[in-house]
């Protein structure tokens, strides 16, 4: 990318004039998702954490393989990486060797790297259902909410009021520690996994509901639906032909930030101990077990924390980046 | 005996317990002391140079001057002062400071320091009517800090008071499971009445009666529960700040919350008392500071003891293990705790004993010991469940391995005796709180998964860890818990107090509650019921070792290891050495070097 105006199709200039007299390069339409496409595309930081999005996709699609090539299964035991008297790493900054690329984990020299590859995994799943959740939930409810107005609106925003003002954490803790071994046909992990997503995804739904509900109020008396709707259309289709794509830009950019925001709340839910069972890695169950280590061995807090605040912060680049693409009023 | 039995674990089990969690998580760690090295008294005793573990068998700075401060510091606070509402051991142990009881603890390193002698009374109890009745008489002389004599009156006054766990939440409830006719909810505030089962016929003589024969009732009255308390001084649960000394020192300065300090008590004839040589001439204690600066403070000298006696934390292990100068300066003390495995006979395949040989045989003891801190400071490799601190222990090996990470092959041979070749999957469960114990059941996981044994892990809060989960027989069993981490600590160090609420059977309620976990066999309980009432003590050990290796035979446990914790001792410091009885340093010994 040369110049910041750079724009694909040979000409940087719309020439009106030139294009009356009968020279010049035709004017081209654009449609909103090729001018975001483009705005975005001058964005470098957007575009840096894009990347790293789609890299920590591809890492956790493939941990199997990665762990393969450059590291042990995540749950295998070396104890001779491991001082026997102290329980912390026999190398230094936490036993990182040719063997161990991010060091071990004290006391069993569990591989770090493999460690944290799969605990993406975990991570970007329950966050990427959990956000789908919210985002299905939330548009549903605010759609109707903002376009039907009245007591409908009453009743779902009282109910967001509500949902809003619920002690999540503290519902997670108490839900997560009654859950039984078998229940809806699943056990063990993917048991928890679910019930992790459904805690955070169902409860997060306000958020996005509230921003939709806003939306829908002013798109609704816009011209547009005013025409739809004396053309006959019945409401389902001024609902979801009409006002949802419109309500595309803010959904995409708040699921974008949403997500950053339940990776952090998975993190906590493991960091105490309501997550999946050890030995399953995650990044808030290896914080977790970082904390008893943190003077002796501060490599082990590094590598998932660090993990996380590259995920997060990408996630947010990405999400800010996308905002403003996608929001005409940004520039 | 049994339905009062369980209420007795309850509190016995907690006091030791909070200590080792915070033990645990702080991750202490040794050398192999081989536990039993204590052999001659002589005991590098008479000017005890430093080495490492030195104080563990014999006295460091041996010294008998007299005089300065010796500066205590807490990472907490006490549960309480008041010698009838406390339940830590180091409480029991500093409350020697300003408080005396019937028989107490000999003041010696080693084994000996397991010793019972006399305190205030002039000969250990006297029993009668087979062991059901204990009389005890006092010393001439003695006095409280007010100078007024000490009565037998006072004792019985203060045994009686701490049967009100209404206002003495705290303390354990040996006498109010032992004592013959104490009427439900008994409290000499409400009742105003003294109990007919304990008399006082004169001044100087005292006669407790029980509702059964206990052999071992001495014990019972070195309990901070038959410290004398006069009976006008006491003022319920505000007589922790106001304690009426009875020992060498007596509270000066007490905020609460805060600090304290103890000054000499000048009514406190030595000539009366054998066991506290009464070095310092203050006592200073600090409350509430943080774990690391106490620990940064021991090893520079700013402070002699952290009171606790949890061991140093990781950071400061590891900075002590690496300097020789400092480690000749720390002790890897043994503990009356066992580290270990219950496995449940209820959940097949563990009903046929084989399969729970295969899980003895296969276990990782390295990584058992490495999860709860290793040789140094975590503790040693067992092989029963009695720990070598206990007097009468027997080495008992029944299952010896080829490999201290496990032996496969006798493991793969269980499983084939007991119809399993290729293994089979069940449960582990551990207190969720405990990293220690996660890292254990993680290593109890890897090991097993060798020989086609799959455990699934299941925390659960500790808090109901014995009463709604594992300790539930119809909830461990519905949840397939074939295996449970567990965890015990003695009250005092006998086989009573270390095995009695452990293996017997009839401890275990449907209700749950219990902390014997796994153990379900008829004959173990019927030696448990002749060891009780056995009065030769020689016997009574025998009976006790006999015990532990039936419970071994049986596989019923996995041993998993002997507690020890990583103890520092600064150079200020003289006259160390550690008490079998009280889990760390005897505090009434230290005395303090002028610098």
């Amino acid at each position: 990318m040369s110049a910041p105006l750079d724009v694909p199709g040979g000409a940087t200039e719309a020439q009106p004039e030139a294009v009356l007299s009968g020279a010049g390069v035709a004017i081209q339409g654009r449609s909103l998702t090729r001018i975001a496409w483009l705005r975005l595309r001058r964005d470098r930081w957007a575009l840096a954490g894009g990347v790293i999005v789609v890299l920590l996709i591809l890492i956790a699609i493939f941990a199997p393989l990665v762990v393969g090539l450059l590291g042990h299964p995540p749950n295998e035991f070396h104890p001779d990486q491991i001082d026997p008297d102290l329980a912390t790493p026999i190398h230094p900054l936490g036993g990182i060797t040719g063997d161990f690329l991010l060091g071990v984990e004290p006391l069993n020299g569990r591989d770090l790297f493999s460690r944290v590859v799969y605990g993406a995994r975990i991570s970007l799943l329950i966050a990427f259902l959990a956000t789908l959740l919210s985002v299905l939930i939330g548009t549903v409810l605010g759609v109707v909410a903002g376009y039907y107005g009245r007591w409908v609106d009453t009743l779902i925003s009282r109910t967001m009021d509500l949902f809003l003002a619920f002690p999540l954490l503290v519902f997670a803790l108490a839900l997560a520690g009654v859950v039984p071994d078998k229940a809806f046909g699943l056990n063990g992990d993917a048991l928890r996994i679910a019930l992790l997503i459904f805690i955070i995804g169902f409860f997060n739904w306000p958020y996005i509901g509230r921003i939709v509900r806003g939306q829908t109020l002013s798109l609704r008396e816009r011209e547009f639906v005013d025409a739809a709707r004396s053309l006959g259309a019945r409401t389902p289709y001024i609902l979801f032909r009409e006002l949802l794509p419109n309500l595309a830009a803010p959904i995409l950019v708040y699921a974008t930030l949403l997500i950053p925001t339940n990776i952090l709340f998975e993190a906590a839910l493991s960091f105490l101990g309501v997550g999946v069972r050890p030995p399953t890695p995650t990044w808030g169950g290896m914080l977790s077990e970082a904390t008893t280590y943190y003077r002796v061995d501060p490599t082990f807090m590094m590598v998932p924390g660090v993990a996380i605040f590259v995920t997060v912060l990408a996630f947010n680049i990405l999400g800010d980046g996308l905002r403003d693409a996608l929001d005409p009023r940004a520039r | 005996m049994l339905a009062k039995t369980v209420k007795v674990e309850h509190t016995m089990r907690r006091r030791r317990t909070t200590i080792a969690v915070a033990g645990a998580a702080a991750l202490t760690v040794s050398l192999t002391a081989c536990g039993g090295g204590s052999s001659s008294g002589d005991g590098g005793a008479s000017g005890g140079a430093a080495k490492f573990d030195a104080a563990v068998t014999g006295v460091v700075n041996s010294s008998d001057a007299k005089g300065g401060t010796l500066r205590y510091a807490n990472e907490g606070e006490w549960d309480s002062t008041d010698p009838g509402d406390t339940y830590y051991g180091y409480s029991w142990n500093f409350a020697r400071y300003y408080t005396r009881t019937l028989v107490t603890y000999k003041s010696a390193p080693g084994a000996e320091g397991a010793t019972l002698v006399p305190d205030l009374a002039t000969s250990l109890g006297k029993s009668s009517d087979g062991g059901k009745t204990w009389t005890y008489t006092l010393k001439d002389g003695l006095k409280f800090e007010d100078g007024s004599p000490i009565t037998s009156g006072d004792i019985r006054y203060a045994v009686e008071r701490q049967l009100d766990k209404t206002t003495f939440p705290h303390g354990p409830t040996y006498f109010n499971d032992f004592l013959a006719d104490v009427p439900e909810g008994y409290s000499v505030y409400k009742d105003k009445k003294d109990l007919d089962s304990i008399e006082t016929p004169d001044d100087k003589t005292i006669v407790f009666h029980l509702n059964q024969a206990f052999s071992g009732f001495d014990y019972f009255a070195a309990l901070p529960s038959t410290v004398p308390v006069p009976k006008d001084k006491d003022t319920g649960s505000k007589y922790k700040s106001s304690v009426v000394s009875s020992g060498p020192y007596k509270f000066a300065d007490y905020q609460s919350g805060k600090s304290f300090k103890l000054v000499r008590n000048d009514q406190w004839d030595a000539a009366t008392d054998e066991v506290r040589p009464a070095l310092p001439d203050n006592i200073d204690v600090t409350l509430n500071v943080n774990k690391d600066d106490i620990d940064q403070r021991l090893l520079s000298g700013d402070l002699d003891v952290s009171v606790t006696q949890l061991g140093i934390g990781a950071a400061a292990k590891a900075q002590v293990l690496a300097d020789p100068e400092q480690k000749k300066n720390a002790d890897s003390a043994p503990l009356n705790r066992t580290w270990f495995t219950s496995i449940n006979s209820e959940v097949a395949p563990f009903d046929n004993i084989d399969c729970r040989k295969a899980v003895i045989y296969a276990a990782d003891r390295t990584g058992y010991q490495t999860a709860f801190g290793g040789s140094i400071g975590g503790g040693d490799v067992a092989t029963s469940l009695l720990p070598p601190t206990i007097p009468g222990q027997q080495k008992i090996d029944l299952y010896p391995v080829s490999s201290p990470t496990g032996d496969e092959a006798k493991a793969k041979e269980a499983l084939t005796a007991c119809g399993k070749p290729d293994g089979f999957e069940t449960s582990y469960s551990y207190r969720v709180e405990r990293p220690a114990e996660k890292a254990a059941a993680e290593s109890m996981q890897q090991s097993l998964a060798k020989v086609g044994i799959k455990l699934t892990l299941k925390p659960y809060p500790q808090s109901d860890y014995f009463s709604l989960y594992a300790g539930k027989p119809s909830f461990a069993k519905k949840e397939g818990l074939g295996l449970m981490a567990n965890g015990w600590g003695a009250d005092w160090a006998d086989g009573y107090g270390f095995l009695s609420q452990l293996v017997d059977s009839r401890v275990i309620r449907e209700t749950g509650g219990a902390s014997n976990l796994s153990v379900r066999d008829p004959e173990v309980d019927k030696l448990i019921d002749l060891a009780v009432n056995e009065q030769d003590t020689a016997k009574r050990e025998q009976e006790w070792a006999d015990i532990d290796k039936k419970v071994m035979e049986g596989a019923w446990v996995y041993p998993g290891v002997w507690a020890k914790v990583l103890l520092y001792r600064p150079k200020t410091l003289t006259n160390v050495f550690v008490s079998s009885s009280y889990d760390g340093y005897d505090y009434s010994a230290l005395g303090v070097a002028k610098s």
